[in-house]
């Protein structure tokens, strides 16, 4: 792992250069701000018995399709296309340690794009000065169930990454993974064909995997350890086989 | 840079730089490279040529441990790639096909990050880097970003980076492809400059620069070396003839006689059309390899014969080029069995 920390800065650092950044950013906390006073208005036409930074976070999923193929779908693809896997591989690097870099400055980005979210909370509290919107616990368990679940959702997008050298697949194809590992569970979970009694190991499966679930249990303050297993071990699993994507398409190139 | 051998024990013959033996390459039932054997000794400029498909990008990429062999063994510097690809890939600079450089980056970031997963220290690589910048001409476009850079100036940055964490073996597909004939002449001196301090092999098309540049040739061709040697030896197997060219006039019936009393093996092998005065152009060759042109000239001098001209027909590269790879073609043709392996 000696690379690893090399690989990560040089990414973050073309990240932090590049002005697709900053548009994604600026494209980012443009939508969420407009979510954000949508609610907000919600709030001021009448009371709710959840707070705003509940309703906030039970979009998460919105920016995460759009964000997370944006973020990832360019960092193995393009390597691949422009050839310059076959310099990056041929120096003492291994492929875990650029699978792994990559992966860590995608998964920075994605958090600072969220980071920059609390400044929505912030002007709420400096200018409604009214305590009750601003719940505290709400606000961490979604920022903690953020940045968990993203570790999973970041990895997805390398692994599809790893697939193509068209970004534009890759991307389509995180997009369509997010949209099953996220709404899929919530539509296995309501179908009733798996309320037979053969099929229940299937249906507890299902019902560990709902994305909704587990978010609805982090802004309550649970923060059950299967759930963090969840989503440690997909994530461990989506980097293996991004790095045995990445090294199969060597030996088959 | 550790060496494998001491250098104090000179009963240890010095690894050769790449050593290659019986290596076969296939993909997907395709056989790419087919049981070839060679070895560079360290400090030698190696010329690998071959046409089209040949399998010259395979073995470049198998010697760098990218790819790996199918069977056969490859060292360098005395490291297995297969066993050892970390020390292999500390000891090998490689500039792949085509060059292929992150747009986005400016040329000394691109140097610093490939300094720095080359493992060069980090106290060293600031001097290394305006080193390499200098060597390779690269100081006024130091700040430029690489996408915005012409062609020439790409392949130097891709050069500058292969000799940047100073390994003793370099490996270059095609360095001089796309350039003008003034930027050629600039890479030529560039790796005329790495001879005796590193090992240099690079495949090209362009073959008077493979014969300036390069102390040993060789030939690949379906997957199988051809022909190996100095260029000098190569004109002398391959082509195993010398051939001369006279303008005469006058009494040419007895050329042939005269010529057999020079040199038995000397014939006319080809007679041009007679012009306005009176001159033809004949073509003549000879197994023999030492130069007859004096005595050739005297002999049809004595005959009667006036001579305008003489000259040596120096064979270049590319004739020894297009008749190894011909030669070649015409076995496996005869030959269906070495389709798969001889």
């Amino acid at each position: 792992m000696k690379h690893f920390l090399t690989i990560l800065s040089h990414e973050v650092r073309m990240l932090i250069v590049s002005p697709n950044t900053y548009i994604a950013g600026v494209a980012f906390l443009s939508l969420m701000g407009f979510i954000f006073t949508g609610i907000l208005e919600e709030y001021s036409k009448a009371a709710r018995d959840v707070s705003p930074a509940s309703a906030f976070f039970e979009l998460y999923w919105l920016p995460v399709f759009i964000m997370v193929p944006l973020l990832t779908a360019k960092c193995l693809a393009d390597e691949r296309r422009l050839g310059t896997i076959e310099t990056l591989l041929t120096t003492p690097v291994t492929t875990g340690e650029v699978v792994l870099g990559k992966y860590a400055a995608a998964y920075l980005v994605y958090l600072a794009f969220w980071g920059s979210t609390a400044g929505l909370f912030y002007i709420l509290k400096r200018f409604a000065g009214d305590a009750h919107l601003i719940d505290p616990g709400p606000i961490v368990g979604g920022y903690l169930f953020v940045a968990v679940s993203g570790l999973l959702f970041v990895a997805i997008g390398v692994f599809t990454s790893s697939l193509s050298r068209s970004q534009s697949v890759a991307g389509i194809l995180s997009f369509t993974m997010l949209v099953a590992l996220i709404f899929g569970g919530r539509y296995l979970g309501s179908a009733s064909w798996l309320d037979r009694e053969a099929l229940s190991p299937l249906k507890s499966a299902v019902e560990y995997a709902q994305v909704s679930q587990h978010y609805l249990d982090f802004t309550r303050g649970v923060v059950d350890t299967r759930e963090l297993l969840f989503y440690i071990s997909g994530t461990v699993l989506a980097l293996i086989f991004s790095i045995l994507s990445v090294e199969a398409k060597l030996l088959h190139s | 840079m550790a060496d494998p051998t001491p250098t104090g024990a000179p009963a240890a013959p010095e690894q050769p730089a790449i050593e290659v033996s019986h290596l076969v390459k296939t993909y997907a039932g395709v056989t790419a490279v087919n049981d070839i054997s060679f070895t560079v000794p360290r400090g030698q400029i190696i010329g690998f040529l071959g046409p089209n498909g040949a399998g010259k990008s395979t073995t470049m990429r198998i010697l760098t441990g990218y790819l790996p062999a199918t069977s056969g063994q490859v060292s360098i510097c005395g490291f297995a790639v297969a066993s050892e690809p970390d020390a292999v890939k500390r000891r090998v600079g490689y500039m792949p096909e085509n060059n292929p450089l992150p747009d986005e980056m400016r040329v000394s970031e691109y140097l610093y990050f490939r300094g720095r997963l080359k493992e060069v220290r980090r106290s060293k690589l600031g001097s290394r880097i305006d080193e390499v910048l200098e060597l390779c001409d690269l100081k006024r476009v130091r700040h430029k970003i690489i996408g915005k850079l012409s062609k020439g100036f790409r392949q130097r940055v891709g050069i500058a980076e292969s000799v940047l964490a100073e390994p003793p073996v370099i490996i270059m597909d095609e360095p001089t492809i796309g350039l003008d004939p003034h930027q050629i002449l600039i890479v030529r001196d560039l790796i005329a400059s790495l001879r005796g301090r590193m090992t240099v092999l690079i495949s090209s098309h362009i073959l008077p620069e493979i014969e300036m540049t390069c102390d040993r040739v060789l030939i690949i061709n379906q997957g199988r070396i051809v022909a190996q040697g100095t260029p000098a030896d190569l004109r002398r197997e391959v082509l195993g003839q010398s051939a001369y060219e006279i303008e005469a006039a006058g009494p040419l019936g007895s050329l042939p006689f005269l010529l057999g009393s020079i040199d038995p093996g000397l014939s006319v092998a080809a007679e041009g059309p007679m012009d306005a005065q009176g001159f033809r152009t004949i073509k003549l060759k000879t197994l023999n390899p030492e130069d007859t042109g004096e005595a050739i000239l005297r002999a049809c001098l004595s005959e009667g014969l006036r001579v305008r001209a003489l000259s040596r027909a120096h064979p270049t590269l590319e004739d020894v080029f297009l008749a190894a790879t011909r030669r070649s073609w015409d076995a496996v043709a005869q030959d269906p069995r070495t389709a798969g392996r001889p």
